[in-house]
């Protein structure tokens, strides 16, 4: 059997290991699991506050099934996933649209990365990431319990 | 319709979700930090801010774009992502009948909920 250094292959490691894909292939990832996570909430999110539409006994009624401590942490999930989404999808718009990223340039050895061009964006939009994540956290479970 | 015009709908779509998820973030998950700043109002979720935004044409208006803009992107993200897993064309057509069902389903139940709740 073949093993990984021969195919290239790293099995269930790349899963988990970006390789010399570096940083912004983590965020690829990441990017990928908040975006599903944020859809899967957001199609039951329609059908949990269109009972507003009922009134007051059906909200209230609604929403005290949801302030269960493990509703509440997976509301705070989702408000991570939007804060990291958000901010990493301003990148991806600025880099589809070919902003930031640099001239294009002779490709002569060692072959500059666009992405190096960017990393100083990167890590200024995950500073802001951060910041809303700890906003936020204060207002879930400091100032609500 | 062609991949890049759905594309690039899928980005600017996320354009408007920036804009307008933004500003719903902030009044549901901030207000103590903004009331803390000296703006924002206490209990987002109590009923009475819930009749007081739903009276507001302002957050109907808003509600039903970020509905249409939210759904769009992520349903058209989540067919990427299945696509990209190499389905034939009969499980393509399947993918995306599922994906618009679904998508015009709950956007007809979220626009109605809106405007239910703002002429109620
Ligand atoms: C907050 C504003 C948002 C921005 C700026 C944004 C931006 C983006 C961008 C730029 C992409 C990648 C497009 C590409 O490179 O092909 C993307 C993918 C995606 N987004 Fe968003 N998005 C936002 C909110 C949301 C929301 C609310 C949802 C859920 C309803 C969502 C679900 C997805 C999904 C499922 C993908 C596909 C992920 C993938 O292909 O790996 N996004 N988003």
């Amino acid at each position: 059997m073949a093993n990984g250094s021969q195919t290239g292959q790293i099995g269930l490691r790349g899963w988990v290991y970006a390789g010399r894909f570096g940083l912004e292939r983590y965020a690829y990832t990441l990017h990928r699991i908040t975006g599903l996570g944020l859809l899967l909430y957001f199609l039951m999110h329609i059908c949990v506050t269109s009972s507003r539409a009922l009134g007051q006994a059906a909200w209230e009624s609604v929403m005290g099934f949801l302030s269960h401590p493990i509703f509440r942490i997976g509301e705070f999930l989702v408000y991570v996933a939007f804060a990291y989404h958000a901010l990493n999808g301003v990148r991806l718009i600025l880099g589809e649209l070919g902003l930031g990223l640099g001239n294009p340039v002779r490709p002569e050895y060692p072959y500059p990365i666009a992405h190096r061009r960017q990393r100083p964006l990167f890590l200024a939009l995950m500073i802001i990431s951060g910041i809303l994540i700890l906003a936020g956290g204060w207002d879930f479970f400091v100032t609500k319990h | 319709m062609r991949e890049a015009t759905l594309w690039t709908l899928h980005l600017a779509a996320g354009v408007v979700i920036l804009v307008f998820l933004s500003i719903h973030m902030g009044i549901m998950h901030l207000e103590d930090v903004l009331t803390a700043l000296g703006t924002g109002y206490r209990d987002a979720l109590g009923w009475a801010s819930v009749v007081m935004r739903n009276k507001q044409l302002y957050f109907t208006i808003t509600y039903v774009i970020l509905l249409a803009a939210a759904l769009y992107h992520g349903l058209y993200g989540l067919r990427n992502i299945l696509l990209e897993l190499g389905p034939g064309p009969t499980a393509v057509r399947v993918i995306q009948g599922i994906l618009i069902l679904l998508g015009a389903s709950l956007f007809v139940l979220g626009t109605i909920a809106a405007i239910a709740a703002y002429v109620r």
